[in-house]
């Protein structure tokens, strides 16, 4: 393991921000936490960094033990870089300055020599000179990076790297941040509340929620074997439809039936299904209708909302010669790779489920 | 440094930073221990009631008028266009760099029974006409009024300038013509600048002692100096300074309430304030009120203390004059130099995220800008006087006959410290704002780059605030040079500088000869107010 964070518990007076956090990252590994505001993630970030302490758990970088009991390094004596929300530059120095603060171990030319081809790296070589206030946000962000990746740490930590930089620029710094860090070899931590920042730039995802990580793993995973209904919801845009299992491995939807996936959880009787927009696909052959009542024209696309004969709602992502107007009734089918099903919510379904029955449209129990 | 060591320097410093401004109330209070004397029963018979009537009337004149006044002075400049609006924008402040007993004493001069007005007015016009005397309580208040309106004035106007287009577009909309939208959302809105700016005039009025000194007014400060150097009774004097400082601590209850609910007189969207043209008559008349507001309370006395200044210059301008003026400057860079460093530690002590009774301790120390310089003088003579002696005593007990005499009490130390509790808000205000724009991400950024503690303060901080700091200096500075009764009271014997030079002539009824010692504390009270002027019209 290249770094650890093992139980992580950190309380700001009776409000756990971490509630018990393990995850791991290897060596060259982009890791991401992602979850909404208030979650935790930055807590984690700022634990690792030795920023906050933590209340109990272990923080272990290359097999050194950074915070755990009775041992909490200063952050300076952890080799751990750290690149801020809001860049923290220097603003009484040059980019060049801000990038030789951290060196003062070396000598001066060294320190000089060090900092410009750094500079060099994040492509501002032309720029060593000009202070922060003259610099725009994505090249203060790149000086940000450099000061951060100049004394070489072990590990390199973004707290919301793209928060404050407007949209038009963040998609491209995205992929140019993942492309030098793959370039250095860094193994880097990145939080951020966007899942097209995490799923564009990690190789692994940490969803959080509350102080307690959700599910950790690959961003497809978390895309399409979502643990939790949080995680599908948070992740992507979700429906669900209620199942019922039949003993030969089939699900039986109001959309026709379903192979069971391997990640069913839970079998026997009731369950939701969770269908992606692309899952439910547009087709004038397939026998059920279904009536629009909303849609948002998305340029390739349109995310059509569909109301089934039982009421139930679903999303459907159709191509956008697909020119369909609110109330208009289109043919659906079921187009599912990863069937992910959910124990039904308590008291929900029995509310929909009366409902349902007077629509005499659900399939007939096995 | 750890978090709780961290935590014990900072409510220590702050403790330490609090005594200047606790230990002269405390003794004050202490002193109504001290059984009645003859002298207080005096005191209480004779001088109480005529004081405590004085003190109130004056300040329900002076904050009444100055309410007016700058109200309607920031309503014309900031609701209005006219020829000079511009000017007449920030040359409003001026007064404010005429210390309030320099004016007194140029009125006193000018409007006296003998004064170059009266003698005017007699020769022209009728051999029997009289002014009303400048030298009363009627007196007392205008002239504080013309020194102080200033302060109503610029909060009036910024808020005003603040509140922006919206909530007149709002009340338009209503339909509210623009006289109803001015009165109805305006100035209400305006309302709790208002009363901040009165709350801090009220103060500068019950801590005033030069002017009711210079117009022979008897009020709390004049009865304090009286009992102590006219009836050597400090436990009269520190009575008296008691019954002074809970009323300060009552006026700095009401100017915190009133400053809490400022809070929505901030910047708003919406275009500018639109100003309405006069033309005319009206514009005749805005030039004319602004314009004789400026000429009474800055041009003409100005002008009269120079013309007085040139007079006696031939005589005066020796080398005692200069000895005064390098006296004043001393004292009031090495104040400086001591409220700045004291000003840092306390900045430093409120960093980060401190107990609320930390940040009480650090209220407590600043609270001293609001007890009048008569009370710390006398509060803290007691106390130094009481460790000079206790010193005296250990040194006598060593050393035997042969050991040195100490005089704490009338040496600058005690000086120092009254000037620290009375103006380390002063300097706190800039260092404090300075270290907030410090964001904490910049401390973290240096601690994850190995630059802690001095290191950090030396290559981070120190670069960061060297403004703020240079901006403190210079505001204890001026405020030094025109500080009187502190001086004045914690002086060693025959220690003169300009600010008591003035007094001294003026308390001998040499209006003329006070031009000149006070003409260079005007000059040097010009730098702050320039320079606010020019940011406030920044903001505008």
């Amino acid at each position: 393991m290249w770094l650890e964070l093992r139980d992580a518990v950190r309380d700001f007076g009776g409000r756990p921000a971490l509630a018990g956090v393990s995850f791991a990252l290897e060596e060259g590994e982009i890791g991401c936490l992602l979850g909404p505001s208030g979650c935790g993630k930055t807590t984690a970030l700022r634990c690792i960094a030795g920023l906050e302490t933590l209340d109990s758990g272990r923080v272990i970088s290359r097999g050194r033990l950074l915070a755990g009991p009775g041992v909490h390094l200063a952050p300076h004596q952890r080799g751990i870089g750290l690149v801020f929300q809001d860049h923290a530059l220097f603003p009484h120095l040059t980019a060049r300055g801000n990038v030789e603060f951290g060196l003062h171990a070396l000598r001066a030319a060294e320190r000089r020599a060090c900092a410009a081809g750094m500079l060099e790296r994040v492509g501002l070589a032309d720029c060593m000179d000009s202070y922060p206030a003259q610099l725009s946000g994505g090249q203060q962000q790149r000086v940000a990076l450099a000061r951060a990746l100049a004394p070489e740490p072990t590990t390199l930590l973004l707290d919301e790297p793209f928060s404050s930089l407007d949209v038009a620029l963040r998609e491209r710094l995205v992929g140019e941040l993942r492309a030098l860090l793959k370039s250095l070899g860094a193994t880097a931590l990145v939080v951020t509340h966007d899942q097209q920042d995490a799923f564009a730039l990690a190789d692994r995802v940490g969803l959080m929620r509350a102080g307690r990580l959700e599910q950790w793993g690959t961003p497809y995973d978390l895309y399409h074997r979502p643990r939790s209904r949080f995680a599908a919801e948070f992740v992507g845009q979700a429906s669900f439809l209620p199942a019922c299992c039949s003993g030969s491995g089939m699900l039986q939807t109001e959309l026709g039936p379903l192979r069971e996936g391997h990640e069913t959880t839970a079998c026997g009787g009731a369950v939701d299904v969770l269908l992606r927009p692309d899952d439910v696909v547009h087709d004038d052959d397939a026998p059920l209708q279904a009536r629009i009542v909303e849609r948002v024209f998305r340029g390739a696309e349109f995310l059509y909302t569909l109301e089934l004969p039982s009421g139930r709602r679903v999303l459907s992502l159709v191509p956008s010669h697909h020119d369909h107007r609110i109330g208009e009734r289109i043919g659906v089918r079921l187009a599912t790779d990863h069937v992910v099903t959910f124990p039904p919510l308590p008291g929900v379904t029995d509310a929909v489920d009366t409902s349902a029955a007077g629509t005499a449209a659900r399939p007939p129990a096995p | 440094m750890t978090s709780v060591a961290r935590r014990r320097w900072a409510a220590g410093a702050l403790a330490l930073l609090a005594i200047p401004a606790l230990l002269p109330l405390v003794s004050a209070v202490a002193a109504w221990a001290v059984p009645a004397t003859e002298v207080w029963a005096h005191q209480l018979r004779h001088v109480l009631p005529r004081v405590t009537v004085n003190t109130a009337l004056l300040l329900v004149l002076v904050g009444t008028a100055t309410a007016l006044l700058g109200t309607a002075l920031a309503w014309l400049v900031a609701a209005h266009e006219f020829p000079f609006r511009r000017v007449f924008a920030w040359a409003l402040l001026l007064p404010l760099a005429v210390p309030a007993y320099v004016l007194a004493v140029v009125f006193a001069g000018a409007l006296d029974y003998a004064g170059p007005l009266q003698v005017w007015l007699r020769e022209a016009i009728h051999p029997g006409l009289r002014l009303p005397p400048i030298r009363s309580l009627g007196g007392a208040a205008l002239v504080l009024t013309l020194s102080l309106y200033p302060y109503v004035y610029l909060l009036a106007r910024v808020a005003f300038e603040s509140a922006g287009s919206r909530p007149l577009e709002v009340a338009q909309s209503l339909g509210l013509d623009r006289g109803a939208a001015l009165r109805r959302v305006l100035l209400p809105l305006a309302r709790p600048a208002v009363a901040a700016g009165v709350a801090l005039v009220c103060m500068e009025t019950l801590a005033d002692f030069g002017v009711v000194a210079a117009l022979n007014v008897d009020t709390f400060t004049t009865a304090i100096y009286r009992a102590w150097y006219g009836m050597f009774s400090v436990t009269a004097a520190l009575q008296m300074a008691a019954l002074l400082g809970l009323a300060a601590i009552l006026g700095v209850w009401v100017e915190r309430r009133a400053r809490g609910t400022r809070g929505y007189a901030g910047q708003r969207p919406g275009g500018e304030l639109p100003r309405r043209p006069l033309r005319g008559r009206e514009a005749a008349a805005a030039i004319a009120f602004a314009g004789g507001v400026l000429a009474v309370a800055f041009v003409l006395p100005t002008a009269q203390l120079v013309a007085w200044a040139w007079q006696h210059a031939a005589t005066d301008l020796d080398s005692r004059y200069w000895a005064f003026a390098g006296r004043s400057v001393a004292l009031a860079a090495s104040g400086a130099l001591v409220v700045v460093a004291a000003a840092l530690v306390h900045g430093y002590a409120l960093r980060g995220e401190p107990r609320a009774w930390v940040v009480g301790l650090g209220r407590v120390a600043t609270a001293g800008y609001a007890i009048p310089g008569t009370v710390l003088a006398v509060g803290l003579f007691a106390p130094v006087a009481g460790l000079n002696n206790w010193l005296q005593y250990r040194l006598d007990a060593t050393l035997g006959a042969g050991a040195p005499q100490l005089f704490l009490q009338g040496t600058l130390l005690a000086m120092l410290v009254a000037y620290l509790a009375r103006f380390l808000a002063v300097g706190a205000g800039p260092v404090e704002s300075g270290l907030e724009r410090i964001h904490r991400h910049l401390d973290e950024a240096a601690a994850l780059l190995g630059q802690r503690g001095i290191a950090r303060l030396r290559r981070v901080h120190l670069p960061l605030l060297r403004g703020s700091l240079f901006a403190a200096a210079i505001l204890v500075f001026v405020d030094l040079m025109k500080e009187l009764p502190i001086t004045l009271m914690t002086r060693p014997f025959g220690f003169e500088t300009l600010a008591v030079r003035v007094f001294e002539m003026a308390a001998e009824g040499e209006w003329q000869r006070a031009a000149l010692p006070a003409v260079l504390i005007v000059a040097v009270g010009m730098v702050p107010v320039v320079l606010l002027a020019r940011r406030a019209t920044h903001v505008a």
